[in-house]
């Protein structure tokens, strides 16, 4: 049997859109899988959603499909992503209109719906790994709670014969996985091959990340042609190995180097990664050269799953008043130190209710903590006061201080910034599997 | 000389917890960096930005180390006031480590 190609076309919302066409257009690819959902961005969906029923999906569904229907339909590549975020339904019946536009007819388009477990997590008692406390508890600052569903229910819609599969909430590998058995007939306790296509589906799920993103460090790490740097695809054989590699010609580079950084990203336990499906085992995983940009891929395998899963739980966690400025010169940490205990003083003495206050100067000590190790005097600073507050008028008087430390601070102050921005906290909890109910329905064009 | 010379590194998170990995560029540096990259020393370059605690796994047919560092991001990506809420910077900066031939001693990596 050949082997069956698999390409990333996203590996977060808002990514690039140029390289999944590049892939759609030159991959050869039998699937096309976006992967466009983080932790908070579903609450974010699920907010756009309760202002207007038929929102609530990834806002760039409408750019990505317009981008490469046209070459997924030519060539019969089948599209899978979780863009339907909120509203997999509202995102189905979007797709069926743009692709009736482009006079592309005959696709069907799979909405997997039942992520959404807000209500049992209502009436139950689950605790969050967090705080320790029932997630009901959260009372009316509770906004959304999804589970992240498996490969099955995509796998359905691929044999009810869907084009485009849109889903939720759905564990990332998963959607790189649902193919995999679609194509392969993997059995879904086939514990070994599960762990080996949820390795594969580990390496694409960040797109670019496998292909020389995040990856430059120049004279260490230089990575070629990075301005049209292009996203991966797998070649996977029936047995659970893969090659992965991209589009010929395109910027990047996939090696040892890139793989091994990518197999261990947002990893604990290398031989226990929980998904929906099967414990994935990645410690035994081989990488070898295959050729220039062709990484092989070996040696996973996997345990059966738990039978719980994930569930990510969105609440109303207050709002975000920050402000910035700059100070440059002799003196410019001492100033904006200075400006730091001013913001300290004058909004504790008349300022609004807040819960948390952080005050930093960014190129110092903003990121790594000061330790007193920082080895030299900086040229310019830049102050950064940020606090949580419980309603959206209290946050913006932070902001609102900050610039007033132009007329009413240390001399010298330049470029004040200010914003205000609702905090959407993310928990976690664990569902017995039962309680969720997936469920595959089809529109066509 | 400093772990920059001999590995590479890359951070990812999960809620509150941020994980590194160390990976060496030539598999002839594997066992002093297995050696000398250490809970102890990776506890210690972060000092009280971890609040919880840190765990070593290793990959040796990767040459590669993973470390997992509970409560390092102040509550998680979506609740920090942190500028890098992501801890996505931590991994650069554990390059700064000093290593060499003297460090560990121990020879149990932990």
């Amino acid at each position: 049997m050949r082997t069956i190609r698999v390409g990333a076309g996203a590996g977060f919302s808002g990514d690039r859109i140029e390289p999944a066409v590049e892939l759609a257009e030159k991959g050869e690819l039998d699937f096309l899988v976006f992967e466009c959902l983080a932790e908070r961005t579903i609450a974010l969906a699920q907010l756009a959603r309760m202002a207007d029923p038929n929102a609530g999906y990834d806002p760039m569904l409408e750019r990505r499909m317009q981008a490469v229907l046209p070459a997924c339909a030519a060539r019969g590549t089948r599209i899978i992503s979780n863009m339907g975020a909120a509203n997999p339904l509202a995102a189905a019946e979007k797709v069926r209109e743009i692709a009736d536009q482009l006079g592309l007819g005959n696709l069907k388009i799979a909405a997997v719906t039942g992520d959404d477990v807000i209500d049992a997590v209502i009436d139950g008692s689950f605790v969050l790994d967090e705080t320790g406390a029932p997630a009901c508890a959260l009372g009316d600052r509770l906004i959304s709670a999804n589970a992240y569903i498996g490969a099955s229910p995509i796998v359905s819609a691929l044999e009810a014969g869907a084009d485009i599969v849109l889903t939720g909430r759905a564990s990332d590998p998963a959607m790189f996985l649902a193919p995999l058995v679609h194509s392969f007939g993997w059995a879904m306790d086939d514990w070994h091959r599960l762990g080996c296509g949820t390795v594969i589906g580990h390496l694409l799920e960040c797109a670019a990340q496998v292909t020389g993103g995040y990856f430059a460090d120049p004279e260490y790490k230089d990575v070629p042609n990075l301005a049209r740097l292009g996203f991966p695809l797998a070649e996977v054989a029936k047995d659970g190995d893969a090659v992965i590699t991209k589009v010929a010609g395109t910027g990047g580079q996939v090696t040892r180097a890139t793989c091994t950084e990518q197999l261990l990203y947002e990893i604990h336990d290398p031989s226990c990664y929980a998904q929906p499906d099967v414990i994935a085992d990645f410690s035994r995983v081989t990488l070898a050269e295959d050729g220039p940009d062709r990484i092989r891929v070996s040696g996973a395998t996997g345990t059966p799953r738990t039978g719980m899963l994930k569930v990510s739980v969105g609440y109303d966690d207050g709002w975000l008043g920050e402000g910035q400025i700059s100070y440059a010169g002799p003196g410019a940490e001492a100033r904006g130190r200075l400006a730091i205990e001013l913001l300290r003083e004058r909004l504790a003495a008349n300022g609004p209710a807040v819960r948390e206050t952080r005050g930093e100067l960014i190129g110092v000590d903003a990121i790594l903590g000061n330790d007193g190790a920082y080895p030299c005097t900086p040229r310019e600073v830049r102050v950064r006061f940020a606090a949580r507050c419980v309603t959206r008028a209290d946050a913006a008087r932070i902001g609102e201080e900050v610039e007033s430390l132009y007329l009413n601070g240390p001399s010298g102050g330049g470029g004040a910034t200010r914003s205000v921005r609702q905090i959407l906290g993310v928990a976690s909890t664990l569902i017995p599997e039962e309680l969720v109910e997936t469920r595959v329905q089809m529109v066509e064009s | 000389m400093r772990l920059r010379e001999l590995a590479h590194s890359r951070t990812g998170d999960k809620g509150d917890t941020s994980n590194i990995s160390v990976i060496a560029y030539r598999a002839e540096d594997w066992p002093l960096i297995r050696e000398t990259v250490t809970v102890a020393k990776v506890t210690a370059l972060f000092g009280p930005q971890i609040a919880g605690e840190v765990t070593r796994y290793e990959l040796p047919q990767l040459c590669a180390l993973n470390f997992v560092l509970k409560g390092a991001l102040r509550g998680g990506v979506t609740r920090s006031l942190a500028l890098d809420a992501h801890g996505k910077c931590l991994g650069s900066a554990i390059l700064e480590m000093e290593v060499s031939a003297h460090d560990g001693g121990t020879g149990a990596g932990h």
